[in-house]
């Protein structure tokens, strides 16, 4: 009994109840914490499951929001089974959920049961540029009008200031049109994954726009993201 | 909490025609270390923007060292957990010029080293910051059926005179190790007929709106 007290103490004194709850959360095969029970002292495996259950679920859920084309694509059972090795391995960082899923790309590289289908790490970033688009700072866009005020000989030398939701995802696959035949419910037709695309998501009022950049699009935007002269666009204004 | 988009228009569309209450679900203001200052920063920007008639959080935990487990996790109640809860809670109230209703939790476990009741607990910490009670009487329910003691008698100790919004909610069943029936907080259902009793009891006793006392 005396041992039990010390060991209490020694767990409160250490915040050792977050510690010892904590560990075993993320990691089935480890046992419960010991100073978890049920009333009179009842066990409490299935209890502190269910906390296991909730956290791994919730992550994996997150995902799911966040990544529906990527799910449709793979079907929802291997989406899940994968998105529960990542949660596993990378759980989030921040309480914010819609930060979630960064890492989720470069995990979907390495998947090993998605080799078959090399682009679908594209399909998962231009996803996570979208929401990131969907949550980014309110700007006005630029007018139109605004650029034809600039003078010819001045154009090249303008700055354009990137709207703050605008991205920019480059595949050597078809990532766009596979994004857009699988974000929504419409049946999808045979497509060929092989052309190179890029993509600009952005956000010019509430609704979120991904557009397939034309060659050299890519590059034009990346540059004005930089703040760098635009050699061909003008005035000051979001992108 | 994003910096604009759709969620913060309709929120705003939402609080020129409506009150808001601000129900924040991932302060950890149960956990151990120190709460996150970005996050509490977030957390005084929506108050100080849309200005909610009342601001709650959970007697739970959620963020453990660098990772954020998604969930309201317990904590023992004890001397030690009730001083530093307090602190949080301070620390929170401080931050945002106002008092918060602090909920109830929905637990499926009890800790060995806890020696103090989750009312008591919850008592104290309302006279040691100020804070008023958010009562999630599902959440009460949840917790008896799981532990064994009486929600009446739960209500009874509640000091209920510190609540200022209640919570109803539906909850799913399985079971526990024995075999003993063992209540989910899902919120995936309607509100159990049994949870509406005590919510009828709840609203029969001496319980009205409070005026939460301003911060200075």
């Amino acid at each position: 009994m005396q041992s039990a007290d010390s060991k209490i103490g020694r767990l409160d004194k250490q915040s050792g109840y977050a510690d010892g709850f904590a560990s075993a959360l993320l990691d089935p095969k480890r046992a419960p914490p010991a100073f978890v029970e049920g009333p009179r002292g009842k066990a409490a495996s299935k209890r502190y499951a269910v906390y296991r259950n909730n956290v791994t679920v919730s992550l994996i859920d997150a995902l799911a929001a966040t990544f529906p084309a990527t799910m449709r694509i793979t079907g929802e059972d291997f989406f899940r089974a994968m998105a529960r090795d990542h949660v596993r391995t990378t759980p989030p960082a921040s309480p914010l959920l819609f930060e979630y899923g960064r890492d989720f790309a470069d995990f979907v590289d390495c998947y090993e049961h998605a080799r078959s289908m090399p682009w679908l790490a594209d399909v998962v970033r231009l996803e996570r540029a979208w929401l990131d688009a969907y949550h980014a700072a309110d700007a006005e866009p630029l007018a139109p009008e605004a650029l034809a005020s600039v003078p010819p000989d001045q154009l090249a030398n303008a700055i354009l200031t990137p709207h703050p939701a605008t991205r920019i995802v480059r595949s050597r696959y078809s990532v766009v049109t596979i994004f857009a035949a699988n974000r929504g419910d419409s049946p999808v037709n045979q497509i060929d994954a092989s052309a190179p695309e890029d993509a600009l998501v952005t956000r010019p009022d509430l609704d979120v726009m991904v557009r397939r950049l034309p060659p050299g699009g890519a590059a034009f935007v990346s540059q004005a993201q930089r703040g760098g002269t635009s050699g061909c666009g003008g005035g000051r204004g979001g992108l | 909490m994003g910096a604009g988009g759709a969620p913060h228009h309709a929120l705003t569309r939402i609080r020129r025609d409506y009150p808001v209450s601000l129900h924040g679900v991932c302060m950890s203001i149960g956990g151990p270390q120190p709460l996150d200052k970005m996050h509490l920063d977030r957390f005084k920007a929506l108050v100080d923007r849309y200005e909610p008639a009342l601001v709650s959080e959970h007697l739970a935990w959620s963020t453990h060292e660098t990772t954020y487990f998604n969930d309201l996790l317990p904590l023992p109640y004890t001397p030690a957990t009730l001083a530093r809860v307090a602190d949080h809670i301070d620390e929170v109230q401080e931050a945002i010029g106002r008092p918060i209703l602090l909920e109830n939790p929905s637990t499926y476990v009890l800790f060995a080293q806890s020696s103090i009741s989750e009312t008591e607990f919850l008592d104290e910490l309302v006279r040691r910051t100020g804070c008023g009670l958010l009562l999630d009487v599902n959440n009460v329910f949840v917790s008896a059926t799981n532990h064994g003691f009486s929600a009446l008698d739960y209500l009874a100790d509640f000091p209920l005179e510190h609540v200022g919004e209640i919570h109803l909610a539906g909850h799913a069943e399985q079971t526990d190790d024995e075999g003993d029936l063992l209540l989910i907080d899902s919120h995936d259902g309607p509100v159990a007929d049994a949870v509406w009793k005590l919510y009828d009891i709840v609203i029969g006793r001496a319980w009205r709106y409070p005026n939460p006392r301003r911060m200075g």
